[in-house]
């Protein structure tokens, strides 16, 4: 048993290694490894996308990996290996992203990445900082998680999904941002769960038993 | 909603911080990691480590402290202090930080602001301007620790750095840092409604009501202190239930 974390330089990947660490050990839910390599993809029993920075750039790095966008195809995809992508790691499931440029993204869940645009033009851009979530859809990787836990986000855009099933829990800024989408074995976060403490780390641990 | 953020800042020098934390369940209160540990389990929103003696020597220990206070503290952390190159940055994101700030180098060279944001993104740079009011309504930027004037408009720089791609700004008053007079209240109104990024105020807290002013009347998204935390005259907790009560949103743990 060996989850993966994607890395194709995109940020701090060692707060999201720590943290899956930490729970993989509690729930003795195996190895953790990060990986830049698309065989560990292939052979991983969880994947973990991570992302900081901007949407293309971050879609260019992925799939610039030699065999990293058919091994991830093929193992999320193809055979259901569960799979959490993180802020930008959870934008990239998106049909396309619209930052800087229109860019397509893995279009895995339908739905393209907007800038956020607060109905209170007092509201900064980015969203930064504890906002909490409302839980639109029961899930097992969300048990333990509740309406008014508060999860860290930093980010511009957001995820507008097309089909409404697709967003599991949101939050308010101005207006209604996506926190979580999920389909099947895929589950995204806009927030860091690495970062959110308790309810962060209890959604990792989640998602390192989960069997979809 | 989004929430308040209550910042706590660690001066740390040669691996050390500078101004013990005053906790009682403390072993070495002089232990970055320790006093980091403490403000993650005491419901702190973010921590900020500045690296007040920052040499080209000493930055292993600052990348080291960060690996290590990341290893046990599942909260956003900003390290600043000597932070020059892009490099700079890498290695402390790399390291264990979340967001690095810049300071003086950002003052000399604005561009290195608009290169990090494009190689790392906006949401993980900070810029740290220091700044001095230097007549009714004007401040001006310092740097090397407020004892160089730069003839830089601070609000004017702000704008400059939000568009080069900063993702926030970190604001200390000159004239008020250390005083534990309050935010220098003026300056972070005249900044934050001057940029689209946050505001995080900073400089002079020395009551409870100060953090309530800084966002109420300085209109910023997030206050850091230092020493009213540090030396435990008031905890976070207290800190937030003070700014619930006065109307602002906060995070209760």
């Amino acid at each position: 048993m060996t989850t993966v974390l994607i890395d194709y330089e995109s940020g701090n990947l060692h707060s999201a290694e720590k943290a899956l660490s930490r729970m993989a050990a509690e729930v003795e839910a195996g190895a953790v490894k990060v990986t830049s390599r698309a065989e560990d993809v292939a052979r991983a029993s969880r994947i973990v996308l991570p992302g900081d920075g901007a949407f293309p750039a971050c879609r260019e790095a992925l799939f610039a990996i030699d065999g990293m966008a058919e091994a991830l195809e093929e193992a999320v995809i193809g055979r259901g290996v569960p799979f959490l992508g993180i802020c930008v790691g959870m934008q990239m499931l998106a049909t396309r992203g619209l930052e800087y440029r229109p860019t397509p993204g893995l279009g895995w869940i339908p739905g393209e990445v907007v800038k956020i645009a607060p109905a209170d033009p007092a509201l900064k851009v980015p969203h930064m900082g504890w906002n909490d979530l409302v839980i639109d859809t029961a899930h097992p990787v969300l048990e333990g998680i509740e309406t008014g836990d508060h999860a860290y986000f930093v980010h511009s855009y957001h995820f507008v999904v097309e089909n409404a099933a697709h967003r599991l829990a949101h939050c308010d800024y101005g207006g209604e941002i996506t926190a979580i989408v999920g389909r099947d074995n895929i589950i995204g976060t806009q927030f860091h769960p690495e970062k959110s403490q308790k309810p962060g780390l209890r959604l990792i641990a989640n998602f390192l038993r989960w069997r979809p | 909603m989004l929430k308040t953020r209550i910042i706590p800042c660690l001066d740390v020098a040669d691996g050390r911080v500078v101004k013990g934390v005053n906790f009682v369940d403390l072993v070495d209160a002089g232990d970055p990691v320790e006093s980091a540990r403490a403000y993650d389990a005491a419901g702190a929103d973010e921590l900020c480590f500045l690296d007040i003696h920052a040499t080209h020597e000493n930055r292993r220990t600052m990348y080291d402290l960060a690996t290590r206070t990341a290893e046990q503290c599942f909260m956003p952390l900003t390290i600043g202090g000597g932070v020059r190159t892009v490099e700079d940055v890498r290695n402390l994101l790399l390291a264990g930080a979340d967001k690095v700030s810049f300071n003086s180098a950002a003052v000399a060279d604005p561009e290195v602001v608009a290169r990090a944001a494009d190689r790392f993104g906006s949401q993980c740079i900070v810029v740290a301007i220091d700044a001095k009011t230097v007549a009714p309504g004007r401040w001006e930027i310092f740097t090397h620790g407020g004892r160089r004037p730069t003839g830089i408009d601070a609000v004017e720089f702000a704008r400059l750095v939000a568009e080069k791609g900063a993702g926030e700004i970190l604001l200390t008053s000159m004239d008020r840092d250390g005083t534990r007079a309050g935010f220098n209240i003026p300056l972070t109104r005249a900044v934050a409604d001057a940029v689209p990024i946050p505001v995080i105020a900073s400089g002079g807290v020395g009551t409870l009501d100060h953090l309530v002013e800084g966002v109420v009347e300085g209109h910023a998204s997030a206050v850091l202190a230092a020493s009213i935390f540090h030396f435990g005259h008031y905890t976070i907790a207290e800190a937030k239930a003070h700014m619930a009560a006065a109307g602002i949103p906060v995070r209760l743990t």
